[in-house]
């Protein structure tokens, strides 16, 4: 696993992007940009991603950028790579496609299936913010149950989607989940993908302290907890076997409890005045969850 | 140059061919998709070395054209009726990114009810999104104008629809001049770099939120801001009203065939009445000028071409002094008139020696519309021009008024 001291010190995002104090998505670019050592296109629809690439003629991101339509980041992105290929410059840069959750989870997701059936060329992040965070967080499909959104004002009912296995049932080579909180995670598994061909999917989840209601300089803190709570799982399913990563392995390997997801909840003003019974319910969803990511766990070696 | 019986579908296709497309991205949809199939046979027989992309809808059918156009390659896709609605914001974003791709819209009714069927709602639907829009009267106009599509396209940077009409052109057999691949590829050279760069070396945000207004870049350089931008993609629209005839021009040279450009004429020189229409009801409507002239009227009969950008200018040197326009529309602009005759309409507007404009809406849903019932429009208007009647409220022709209740 590369360590932090070991990434490269060329800044691909620059300061004085747009976007807001604390943001996830910025800890994870940085670390994505870096392992593509800026050999790259990003194809990004509308998203808080787009608000941190500031607004013509000035851009917070040293590398090429294709602005696309909401629902199209999979196709845009298989066109410029169809493009790219005709054009004999395929060797040139890397497509990293990158959508939040509503643009992946919701609106993107038939034009991911289909990229991915057809296992086109490109990587394909998800930076996952559990809502949609730029329009004034409303729920998506990846908003967790209990989370207080500007469209479920009383929490939200259901489960979040499970993206990755969605793109695992595509059969696709290579899958992994992440959180922007761990950059070197982010780092190795963007690096994997990097040197894989076909469509490769990278589930990156995001702090939001505006969406989620914590202060700013917790985003870090909220990640790890969010890991040590198994509410997110790092994980990476590569050729179909599965195998746990970093802390999430370290954690599994210790055998000992998870943290209780009521301190996550706690944490978030997103979670204010979830009810004892839904708490128990969201607990016992990560449990079974992290159950069975435990017992697919097939250790390196 | 070798002459064959072909469908407008395979004259399409040929084009497309012919054009040396790099990337192909389609959905089917009818009456479209013999397009889409004998490009992908000639993809995989190794006969078209392009990239085909099989996508899961329209919408990303020409996503995929966009991506690939935005990097610089030459981009083709094709579609009909709910196909052309499914892609509408993205046919929006193509014109805006300023991105020549050359998308071929076989002529369909939308749904609901479901028609497969010919009329031109489809198209005309989206007139206002920013493409130019090209319609073919025979399968020979079809691989004349879509290979000519690619030059106008690349040489304004702004997209070419080339529309033409299902069923009646799209699987009619004709006899079709199949221009050589030398002569063509003396006519289309490659396409040169695209507008925007997207290079490792020189990078570039493209397509970012773009404030309303101008806005000094990181060197002090004043760039457009939005209203500008659309001001710039619409001066180059308008740049089609000299492109498409010169380009015209230069495939009559290529391959010894012209079109007229933007518009096309038939016995138009002494016509007091002039018949309008866009498609293959042009090729009807030279038939049904001869016939009224067998009954002694002054007929003639005026093809749009081009109706996007709308070719004002042309109309109003065609049509001063007539007495009489009478514009057959297969679409309608609901709750007004036909879209034809209404830009008809604003570009005569108060010229010198306006005529009279009367609509006519025909063949919705692939209604059959014959020569009889296109004479008996023209001779049913005459007699409301002798009666005075200055504006007069589409008429729709073989209603059967019985039946609707």
């Amino acid at each position: 696993m590369t360590r932090v001291s070991e990434l490269s010190t060329t800044e691909y995002l620059l300061s004085g992007n747009r976007a807001c104090a604390g943001c996830g998505l910025g800890i994870g670019l940085r670390a994505i940009t870096k392992a593509l050592d800026g050999k790259m296109v990003l194809v990004n629809p509308a998203s808080c991603l787009t608000v941190l690439g500031g607004m013509y003629p000035i851009s917070s991101l040293d590398v090429p950028w294709i602005n696309v339509a909401f629902p199209s980041t999979a196709s845009s992105a298989a066109g410029v790579r169809a493009g790219l290929r005709a054009m004999r410059r395929e060797g040139e840069m890397t497509v990293l496609a990158m959508a939040g959750d509503g643009g992946t989870a919701d609106i993107g997701m038939q034009a991911l299936s289909g990229a991915a059936e057809r296992d086109d060329d490109f990587i394909y992040v998800c930076y996952d913010n559990e809502a949609y965070m730029n329009t004034g967080t409303q729920r998506s499909g990846s908003t967790p149950a209990g989370a207080r959104t500007t469209t479920t004002w009383t929490g939200k009912r259901e489960n979040p989607k499970d993206v990755p296995a969605i793109m695992e049932a595509h059969g696709i080579g290579y899958i992994a989940s992440t959180n922007a909180a761990f950059p070197t995670d982010v780092y190795d598994k963007v690096l994997k993908a990097r040197d894989r061909r076909g469509l490769r999917y990278i589930h990156m989840n995001t702090p939001c302290p505006s969406g989620w209601s914590f202060d700013p300089k917790d985003t870090v803190k909220l990640g790890r907890l969010a890991v040590d709570t198994g509410v997110v799982v790092l994980y990476e399913i590569e050729d179909g076997v599965f195998r746990l990563t970093g802390r999430s392995a370290s954690l599994a390997k210790s055998g000992k409890p998870l943290v209780p997801v009521a301190e996550y909840l706690a944490a978030q003003g997103r979670f204010r005045g979830v009810s004892d019974e839904t708490a128990a319910e969201i607990q016992s969803w990560v449990d079974a969850r992290w159950a069975g990511y435990g017992a697919r766990h097939t250790p390196v070696g | 140059m070798t002459t064959r019986l072909m469908t407008g579908n395979d004259a399409a296709a040929t084009a497309v061919k012919l054009a040396r497309a790099q990337v192909i991205a389609a959905y089917p949809i009818t009456p479209q998709s013999p397009v889409v199939e004998q490009l992908s046979r000639w993809v995989e027989e190794g006969e078209l070395p392009a990239e085909f992309v099989a996508v899961e809808s329209e919408h990303s059918a020409l996503s995929v054209c966009i991506g690939a156009s935005t990097v610089g390659a030459r981009a083709f896709t094709a579609t009909s009726a709910n196909g052309l609605a499914y892609m509408t914001e993205q046919i929006w974003w193509a014109a805006g990114a300023r991105l020549p791709i050359v998308m071929c819209v076989v002529n369909r009714a939308m749904a609901a009810p479901w028609n497969v069927l010919n009329d031109q709602q489809d198209s005309m639907s989206v007139r206002d999104a920013g493409w130019v829009q090209l319609y073919c009267r025979d399968d020979q106009e079809i691989l004349d104008t879509t290979a000519q599509a690619f030059r106008v396209a690349e040489r304004i940077n702004v997209p070419v629809m080339v529309c033409y009409d299902g069923f009646l052109l799209s699987h009619t057999m004709m006899p079709v001049d199949v221009p050589s691949p030398a002569e063509v590829d003396a006519f289309l050279p490659p396409r040169t770099a695209p507008l925007q760069i997207v290079e490792v070396s020189d990078p570039r945000n493209v397509g970012p939120v773009t404030p309303a207004d101008p806005r000094e870049d990181a060197d002090g350089a004043l760039q457009p801001g939005y209203m500008e931008l659309r001001a710039m993609h619409n001066a180059s629209l308008l740049q089609a009203l000299e492109v498409v005839p010169a380009v015209d021009a230069e495939w009559s040279e290529a391959v010894g065939r012209s079109w007229g450009g933007l518009v096309g004429e038939y016995l138009l020189d002494d016509a007091e009445i002039v018949l309008v229409a866009a498609g293959s009801l042009v090729t009807q409507l030279t038939l049904v000028a001869e016939t009224l002239r067998a009954e002694g009227v002054r007929a003639g009969a005026l093809g749009i071409r081009c109706y996007r950008p709308f070719p004002a200018d042309a109309l109003r040197d065609r049509l001063a002094s007539r007495a009489l326009a009478l514009v057959y529309d297969k679409a309608l602009s609901y709750g007004n008139e036909g879209p034809i005759c209404g830009d008809l309409k604003a570009a005569l507007y108060s010229m010198d020696g306006e005529p009279a404009v009367y609509g006519a809406i025909c063949g919705l849903g692939g209604r059959d519309v014959t020569l009889e019932h296109l004479a008996q429009a023209a001779r049913d208007a005459l007699s409301d021009l002798e009666a005075g009647v200055a504006h007069r409220a589409p008429v729709w022709i073989d209603l059967a008024e019985g039946s609707m209740r």
